[in-house]
């Protein structure tokens, strides 16, 4: 598939040669200090030092976003898992589980199997990518992501003719997520799915970190989906299986409430959520008395991702 | 409001300000979590929803407890209802939205949860109005027909309030219930009255099958006096 881009890249965004010909040393060093930083140590990751301090910069990045403070994205999650409240979610997470952490990739693929996180990380490339984040909940944040394109994993694993869409599936891990073991409300593990073409889109990421730091864990750790376009519920958080299925798989939300949260969940400004308006945001970060962003189609994606639905009607496709 | 120097209305009235005092105090120290702006609105949402219920629960626990002059009281809570429902609404427009109208007026009619906020509202906002004494004076019967609208704002608030959420109930879960008891025994004394008032005042048909019976027994009633009349006189006769 042929992606246009209209965007010139910036000189200041171009990569410095040094950095990209020690990229290897880099993703050795983040590796180590991962492997090294896992267990109790990763509880204080607030406070270490950034682990990619000067990332490259992706050629998808938009240079001229204001990125939300860290302490904002860091405490202003849901995470249905662990709590309803979004700051109680940081406290909870904190027992959760990722090391050691692999990933189930099944179904429509040559090459099936378990692969151990460490073995994917090793065959990517890491960058920066600075995206808006839009929730269904009407608030925005801007975040500097760390990871790779999902569809640079895909390719790793031959994904065949037959295979329409991706259907994600986050963590089950009852004993540390107390809303699991209570089986309240949706229904878990938490699953999401995105059409393939949605799937091997340059700008839709995996990613394991943000601000340059390991992705704390009430942000997703160890490894989650990125789609900038779409609404927030639709990147899940600690995935731990990727299978590529010839029809398109029943997602959690959708599940819970279908006139609610449909399956392409796209941001859009013009079609309202049925109790509530989509059409401004509140930017995490401002002051008071500071007007709402009006919401953009695709949030503000569109030269990317518009030709994905050229012909379908966003209203019943929502 | 007459204000009368009593101590526990005095000091009723300064600890409905607290909440405000206390958010004033979590703004100040920047104590409202990541989403301040979202966090002022929703908390002085809350407890103007937290006043409107405490306003019902006045007339409920002068029954139970037989008090009696409870009902300026009722009046203070009421009007702190729509003190924090006004300060709700005013955050809304002015910190949330710095009275940008064009989004607003996009957000208020693609909002339906929004719709209910400002039905409750517009109802509050006529009882506040009309809450002075002498505005009771001048209405006459019309004051309590508009009042029991605090039942429908109530509704309205409550609904304002589920509609918004994304499917976590259990907090909202308590205030239906809470509703649901307030409300619940006015249906009770309602229908309490109803039955007493059949019982005290027949009307129409009933009213005539009503003497037309007493007039049955009462008819029978004679007979028998008749009777016992006759047995009597034969008793006497045998006597005589």
């Amino acid at each position: 598939m042929i992606i246009k881009t209209k965007k010139v890249i910036p000189a200041s965004e171009i990569t410095d040669p040094s950095i990209f010909k020690a990229r290897r040393q880099i993703i050795k060093a983040s590796l180590a200090a991962m492997l090294s930083s896992g267990g109790i140590a990763s509880v204080f990751a607030n406070s270490t030092p950034p682990i990619w301090p000067n990332l490259p910069k992706s050629p998808v990045t938009n240079g001229t976003l204001t990125v939300t403070p860290a302490e904002i994205a860091k405490n202003h999650t849901n995470y249905y898992e662990f709590s309803f409240n979004k700051t109680d979610s940081t406290r909870l997470a904190q027992n959760l589980v990722t090391d050691p952490w692999s990933v189930e990739i099944s179904g429509e693929v040559e090459k099936p199997g378990h692969y151990h996180l460490e073995d994917i990380l090793a065959k990517q490339t890491l960058q920066e990518y600075v995206y808006r984040h839009r929730c269904v909940e009407a608030w925005s944040m801007v975040v500097p992501w760390v990871g790779f394109p999902l569809a640079s994993l895909l390719a790793r694993v031959n994904p065949l003719s037959t295979a329409q869409f991706v259907k994600f599936t986050a963590v089950y891990q009852p004993q540390t997520m107390p809303k699991q073991f209570a089986n309240a409300m949706l229904e878990w593990p938490y699953v999401e799915g995105l059409r393939i073409d949605e799937a091997m889109h340059p700008l839709t990421l995996l990613a394991v970190g943000m601000y340059g730091e390991h992705l704390p864990k009430q942000n997703g750790a160890p490894l989650r989906l990125v789609v900038p376009w779409k609404y927030g519920f639709k990147s899940i958080k600690a995935i731990v299986k990727i299978e590529l299925l010839k029809k398109a798989p029943m997602t959690t939300w959708t599940k819970f409430a279908p006139n609610d949260y449909g399956f392409y969940a796209n941001v859009n400004p013009n079609v309202a959520h049925p109790r509530w308006s989509q059409y401004s945001e509140r930017q995490l970060g401002s002051r008071f008395f500071t007007p709402r962003r009006k919401t953009e189609l695709f949030n503000g994606y569109g030269n990317e991702v518009a030709s994905l639905y050229s012909g379908m009607d966003l209203r019943h496709f929502f | 409001m007459i204000f009368r120097f009593n101590n526990l209305y005095s000091l009723t009235l300064g600890v409905c300000l607290l909440p405000l005092l206390w958010l004033l105090i979590d703004t100040a120290i920047d104590n409202l979590g990541p989403n301040p702006i979202q966090a002022l609105h929703i908390r002085l949402g809350d407890w103007s929803l937290r006043f409107l219920w405490l306003t019902l629960f006045i007339t409920p626990l002068q029954t139970f407890t037989k008090w009696r002059g409870m009902a300026e009281y009722r009046q203070m809570l009421g009007m702190y209802a729509f003190f924090y429902a006004s300060l709700h609404v005013l955050a809304y427009l002015l910190v949330d939205h710095a009275l940008a109208w064009s989004v607003i007026g996009i957000d208020i009619f693609e909002s339906q949860y929004i719709w209910f906020g400002l039905l409750a509202f517009i109802i509050i906002f006529s009882l506040a109005l009309t809450s002075p004494k002498y505005a009771k004076k001048r209405m006459g019967k019309n004051w309590k027909k508009l009042h029991r609208y605090i039942y429908l704002a109530a509704v309205a608030a409550i609904i304002h309030y589920y509609w918004q959420l994304k499917g976590n109930m259990a907090e909202p879960l308590f205030y239906l219930i809470c509703l649901c008891l307030l409300l619940g025994f006015r249906v009770l004394v309602w229908f309490k009255n109803r039955q007493f008032t059949k019982m005290m005042i027949p009307s129409g048909q009933k009213l005539a099958r009503f003497t037309e019976k007493q007039m049955m027994s009462e008819i029978s009633l004679e007979q028998q006096a008749n009777e016992a009349n006759s047995h009597d006189e034969s008793r006497n006769k045998q006597h005589f």
